[in-house]
C-alpha cells in the first residue's frame, strides 16, 4: 500500500484555495440523495453534522451520552487559538502555522497545518455569530490570552469554559438541524463495527446502550469524530466514556492507525491522591500565564510552601527557558516536572507534585483580576483538594491528556478506507508529536465546519454507489461479530472486575510508555500487556446481561479494545528510535535533556496496518516533506 | 498524612428497566476516604456489589468535572446534595459524617422517564432547544467577529446564563417539575447578545410552547431551582424570560 496524502501542489499559501476549486461539487439538488453517518457529537462531530445538514445532506448522528451536548469537548477549559492578530502583537497565519509545526516537533504535514491556521480566523467569526460568549474587554471587543509554545496572545476564551461554550454553539446548530428534520440523532449508542462493502465504508453497527439491541445503519459515507484514546491509561483527564473502540474497529477493518504512541501528558493537573481515584482533573494551561512554577531547591524539603523563602525556591522553568519561561510547550513542561520530582524535589504527600504559585500575580493585579480570569478553576481546585489557591500555591503534576495519534487521513480527511472520514482528536493529522494548547478545539472545528463539508462533496460527486441496505450480508456479519463479543465477555464470569484490569493496564502504559520511554521498558510492557489480555479473557467478571443498560459491559468492551490497542502503542514507541515532542526515548536526548530528533531516519508518519490479533502489524511510512520551514532543534530558551 | 475514612449506610433507589415499581436497597459503604468524590464512593460500592454477584447501581456520569451535566441524583432530598453550586461528581465525601445514612434517588419529574436505577431520560431538554434555542446562522457566512461589539456587562450576563449544563436538577427540584430555569438560561443568553435579537421573539415563544407540550409544569416562583442549580443560574433569568415573552406577545398582538 502506498500512502498518498493528496496534498495539493503549488505554493503553501494557495493549496487550500486551489484544492477547493479543483474538488468536484455535488449539485445542491442532489445533496438530499446522500445519507451520511457521523459518529460523535464533540466539536468535530457536531460541527460536521450541523454543517452538512445546512448544505442539504441527510445526516445520522450518534453518540454515547444521553445527549450530544455532553461530548467530552465540553470539558475543554482554556481556549481556542486563532491568527486574528487583534492584539496587534505580530501574529499572523504564518506565525500560527510555524508555532504549530515547531510545537509538534516537526512531525506534522505543512499543508494541513497551514490550512488549519488559515481557517482559524473563520472559526472565531462563526462562533461569535452563533452567540458563543467569548471574553471581551471594556470596549466590547474580544479579549485574548497567551498559551504555551507561543509568544503572542492569540487564544480566545470564555472564562475556563471555552470548550463548553464552543460545544454548546455547535450543539445549538445541530439542534436547529434536528428540528428541521435534516439530522436524525441517535444518543446512547456505541459504535461497535464499521461496515465496509466493496472496499467502501457504507455503514456502522451500534449497540443501543439502553436496550442492548445491536442496530445497523447504512449510508454513502461514514464520518468518525469519536475523540481520543487517553483513557487507555485508565487515569487521564478525559471523560469516563472516552474510548478507542470506533477507531480501533475501523483499524481492524483496514484503516491505518498513525503514530499511536504520540500521547500528550499535560503538565498542569491535580496530582493523584488515592488508589480509588477514577480520573484526573486538568487545571487549564492558561494558569501558566500568571502562575509561577517552582520547587524547593533542597531535595526533601518538607516545609510548607509559605515557609520557604524566595532564595530557597527554584523557579526552574523561568531559570532554564528565559524567553518562554512558564509558557514552554506541554511536553517540555511535563518532562521538567518529572525531572524535578525524580531529583527528590517534588512536593506534597507523595512527592509527585510541583507548585504553581499565584502569590505574585495576586500582589501585582489584585485578587479581583485573578478571580475574574481563573475563578472557576480555583473553585474546582478547592472542591477537589480542600485547599485555596488564593492562599497557598496549587500542587500540580502531569497527567495523560490528549492523543496526537489517530487514524491516518489524507488532506481530505479520508482514511485508507474509501468513504471513511475521520475528524478531530480521532485523526492524527495536525499536531505532530506534541499539540500546542488551544489547538485541539481549533482543529476539531476547522475539520467539522470548514474542511469536511467540502472534501466529502468531492468524494460523493465522483463515486458510483450501488445500493446498500442494512440487510446486506456485511451488516449481518457485523452484528454477528458484535454479538459474539458481548456473549464472550459475559460468559467469562471470572473474579476480577473490569476496572481492576483497566487500572493495571493503565499503570503498565504510564510506567513504560508515558513521559519517558526506553527500549527495555517498552519490551517489558509488551509482555505485560499480552499477559494481562490473556488474564482478562480468562478471569474478568462482567455482571448483568446483554439486553439491558449494562455499564459494566460497556466498560468491558472498551477495555477489551484498549488491551489490544495498548500493544500497538508500545510497538509504535519501540519502532521510533528517536525522541520527538511527547515521545521521549531516554537514549536520544541532547545535553540539556531535550528531545533529540533523528530527521534522517524518522521524519515520517508511522501508519500501522492490522493483520490479525497476536500478529505484528505491518508498518507503512508517509515521509514528511518540509519545503517552507527549516527543521531545527526546538529551543524555547 | 492521608485523608481520614468514614463508614456510611446507603439507601439506594433500585429499579430495573422493565420494572413498574422500584424500591430502596440498603448497602454499606465502608472505609470511604473523605477525599473521594461522591461518584468515586459509588464506584467503590459497585466494585463490592460486583464481587458479591449483585448487579451494580446504574448511574449516569461522564466528565466528573462538573461540566457535562450528565451526573445527578437526589441526595437526602436535595438535588446534587446540599453543597451549594456543586454537581454530584464534584461533591466530596469530606462533607459527610462517619456513620451517616445517605438516601440516593433519581431525578423525579413527569417529563423525565426513569430508565434504570438512578438513570433517567432527559431528552425533553434537547427537544426544547430544538424548538428555538439557537441563532440561525450557517457556517461560512459571518462577518469579522469584532464587527459586533458587545458591552462587557452584557457579555458577562450572557456568559453567566450560558453556563447552564443541562443537568435537569432545576426540574427535579421544582415542586411543579417546571423547566423554566433551564429555558430562562438559554433565552437570556441569546437575548442579551445583539446576535440573538433578530429571533428573540420567535425563540422564546417556541421554547415555552414546547415546554408545555412536553409535560413540564408551570413556574409558581418557588425558587427551589435556583437553590439547587449547580451552576448558580439565577431566577433573574426566569424574570428576563417572562419579560421577553411579554414583549413577544405584544409584538404578535
Ligand atoms: C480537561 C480537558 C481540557 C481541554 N482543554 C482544551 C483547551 O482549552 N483547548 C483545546 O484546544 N483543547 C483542549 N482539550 C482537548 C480537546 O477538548 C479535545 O481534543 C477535543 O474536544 C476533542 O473533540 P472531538 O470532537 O474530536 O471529540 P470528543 O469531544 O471527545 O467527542 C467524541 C464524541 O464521540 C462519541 N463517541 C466516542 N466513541 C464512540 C463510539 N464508539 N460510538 C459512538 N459514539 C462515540 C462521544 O459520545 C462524543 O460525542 C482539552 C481536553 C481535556 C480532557
Ligand atoms: S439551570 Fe441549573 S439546574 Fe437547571 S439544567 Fe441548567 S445547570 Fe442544571
Ligand atoms: S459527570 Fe459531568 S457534570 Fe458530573
Amino acid at each position: 500500500m502506498k500512502l498518498d496524502a493528496k496534498i495539493p501542489g503549488g505554493p503553501l499559501t494557495e493549496k487550500w484555495d486551489r484544492h477547493r476549486f479543483e474538488l468536484k461539487l455535488v449539485n445542491p439538488a442532489n445533496k438530499k440523495k446522500f445519507d451520511i453517518i457521523v459518529v460523535g457529537t464533540g466539536l468535530a462531530g457536531a460541527s460536521a453534522a450541523a454543517t452538512m445538514a445546512e448544505l442539504g445532506y441527510n445526516v445520522k448522528n450518534f453518540c454515547i451520552q444521553d445527549t450530544p451536548r455532553r461530548a467530552h469537548s465540553i470539558s475543554a477549559q482554556g481556549g481556542i487559538n486563532a491568527a486574528k492578530n487583534y492584539a496587534n502583537d505580530g501574529d499572523s497565519i504564518w506565525r500560527l502555522f510555524y508555532d504549530t509545526i515547531k510545537g509538534g516537533d516537526f512531525r506534522s504535514r505543512e499543508g494541513n497545518v497551514y490550512r488549519l491556521a488559515q481557517l482559524s480566523t473563520q472559526i472565531i467569526d462563526h462562533c461569535v455569530a452563533q452567540g458563543v460568549p467569548f471574553a471581551r474587554d471594556y470596549g466590547g471587543l474580544l479579549d485574548t490570552r497567551s498559551f504555551g509554545g507561543a509568544q503572542v496572545s492569540r487564544t480566545f476564551y470564555a472564562k475556563g469554559q471555552t470548550g463548553q461554550q464552543l460545544l454548546l454553539g455547535a450543539y445549538s446548530a445541530l439542534m436547529r438541524q434536528v428540528g428541521k428534520g435534516k439530522v436524525e440523532m441517535f444518543p446512547r449508542r456505541e459504535m461497535v463495527d464499521l461496515v465496509v462493502v466493496d472496499g467502501k465504508a457504507r455503514g456502522i453497527v451500534v449497540r443501543n446502550l439502553i436496550t442492548g439491541e445491536l442496530e445497523s445503519y447504512a449510508a454513502h459515507a461514514v464520518v468518525l469524530a469519536t475523540g481520543g484514546y487517553g483513557n487507555a491509561y485508565f487515569l487521564s483527564t478525559n471523560a469516563m466514556s472516552c474510548n478507542v473502540n470506533a477507531a480501533y474497529r475501523a483499524y481492524k477493518k483496514g484503516a491505518l492507525f498513525a503514530n499511536p504512541c504520540f500521547t500528550q501528558i499535560h503538565p498542569t493537573c491535580i496530582p493523584v491522591h488515592g488508589t480509588y481515584q477514577s480520573k484526573l482533573t486538568l487545571m487549564s494551561e492558561s494558569l501558566r500565564n500568571d502562575g509561577r512554577v517552582w520547587v524547593p531547591k533542597q531535595p526533601g524539603d518538607k516545609r510548607r510552601p509559605n515557609e520557604i523563602p524566595e532564595s530557597e525556591r527554584d523557579y526552574y522553568l523561568e531559570r532554564k527557558y528565559p524567553s518562554f519561561g512558564n509558557l514552554v510547550p506541554r511536553d517540555v513542561a511535563s518532562r521538567n516536572a518529572k525531572e524535578q520530582c525524580d531529583k527528590g524535589k517534588g512536593v506534597g504527600e507523595t512527592g509527585l507534585a510541583v507548585y504553581l504559585d499565584f502569590a505574585d500575580a495576586i500582589r501585582r493585579d489584585g485578587r479581583d483580576v485573578i478571580e475574574a480570569k481563573y475563578g472557576n478553576l480555583f473553585e474546582m481546585y478547592e472542591k477537589i483538594t480542600g485547599e485555596h489557591p488564593y492562599e497557598t500555591p496549587m500542587k500540580i503534576y502531569p497527567a495523560v491528556h490528549y492523543t496526537m495519534g489517530g487514524l491516518w487521513v489524507d488532506y481530505n480527511l479520508m482514511s485508507t478506507i474509501e468513504g471513511l472520514f475521520v475528524l478531530g482528536e480521532a485523526n492524527f493529522s495536525d499536531h505532530g508529536a506534541n499539540r500546542l494548547g488551544a489547538s485541539a478545539l481549533m482543529q476539531g472545528l476547522a475539520d467539522g465546519y470548514f474542511i469536511l463539508p467540502y472534501t466529502i462533496g468531492g468524494y460523493l460527486a465522483g463515486t458510483p454507489f450501488p445500493e446498500v441496505k442494512p440487510d446486506h450480508d456485511a451488516f449481518l456479519e457485523g452484528i454477528a461479530n458484535a454479538r459474539q463479543q458481548v456473549d464472550r465477555l459475559l460468559a467469562v464470569k471470572g473474579s476480577r472486575t473490569v476496572d481492576e484490569i483497566h487500572r493495571e493496564l493503565g499503570l503498565i502504559l504510564w510506567d513504560y510508555c508515558g513521559m519517558s520511554r526506553d527500549m527495555e521498558g517498552l519490551k517489558t510492557a509488551l509482555d505485560k500487556i499480552r499477559e494481562l489480555r490473556t488474564q482478562f479473557w480468562q478471569d474478568v467478571n462482567v455482571p448483568g446481561d446483554s439486553h439491558d443498560l449494562n455499564q459494566s459491559l460497556e466498560r468491558a468492551g472498551r477495555v477489551a479494545d484498549f488491551l489490544e490497542f495498548g500493544e500497538l502503542m508500545v510497538i509504535d514507541a519501540l519502532n521510533r528510535e528517536e525522541s520527538c515532542g511527547c515521545h521521549f526515548n531516554v537514549a536520544y536526548q541532547t545535553e540539556d535533556h531535550e528531545a533529540l530528533r533523528d530527521d534522517e531516519n524518522y521524519c515520517h508518519v508511522n501508519a500501522w496496518e492490522y493483520v490479525g490479533v497476536d500478529q505484528s502489524p505491518t508498518l507503512h511510512k508517509e515521509p514528511l516533506v518540509f519545503e517552507n520551514v527549516e527543521l531545527t532543534q526546538r529551543s524555547y530558551k | 498524612m492521608s485523608a481520614p475514612t468514614i463508614n456510611l449506610t446507603l439507601k439506594v433507589w433500585r429499579q430495573g428497566r422493565t420494572d413498574k415499581k422500584g424500591r430502596f436497597e440498603t448497602y454499606p459503604a465502608n472505609n470511604i476516604s473523605t477525599d473521594m468524590s461522591f461518584l468515586e464512593m459509588l464506584d467503590v460500592v459497585n466494585e463490592e456489589l460486583t464481587k458479591k454477584g449483585i448487579e451494580p447501581i446504574a448511574f449516569d456520569h461522564d466528565c466528573r468535572e462538573g461540566i457535562c451535566g450528565m451526573c445527578g441524583a437526589v441526595i437526602n432530598g436535595r438535588a446534587h446534595g446540599k453543597e451549594r453550586e456543586t454537581t454530584l461528581c464534584q461533591l466530596h465525601m469530606r462533607h459527610f459524617k462517619d456513620g451517616e445514612t445517605i438516601v440516593i434517588e433519581p431525578w423525579r419529574a413527569r417529563a423525565f422517564k426513569l430508565v434504570k436505577d438512578l438513570v433517567v431520560d432527559r431528552s425533553a431538554l434537547d427537544q426544547i432547544i430544538q424548538a428555538g434555542g439557537y441563532i440561525s446562522v450557517n457556517a461560512g457566512g459571518p462577518q469579522d467577529a469584532n464587527s459586533i461589539p458587545v458591552p462587557r456587562e452584557k457579555a458577562d450576563l450572557a456568559f453567566n446564563a450560558a453556563a447552564c449544563i443541562g443537568c435537569g436538577a432545576c426540574v427535579a427540584a421544582c415542586p411543579n417539575s417546571s423547566a423554566m430555569l433551564f429555558i430562562g438560561a438559554k433565552v437570556s443568553h441569546l437575548a442579551l447578545l445583539p446576535q440573538g435579537r433578530p429571533e428573540a421573539a420567535r425563540r422564546v415563544r417556541a421554547m415555552v410552547r414546547k415546554m408545555d407540550e412536553l409535560g413540564f409544569g408551570n413556574c409558581s416562583n418557588e425558587a427551589e431551582c435556583e437553590v439547587e442549580c449547580p451552576k448558580g443560574i439565577s431566577i433573574r433569568e426566569i424574570a428576563r424570560l417572562n419579560r421577553e415573552l411579554m414583549k413577544a406577545e405584544l409584538k404578535s398582538a
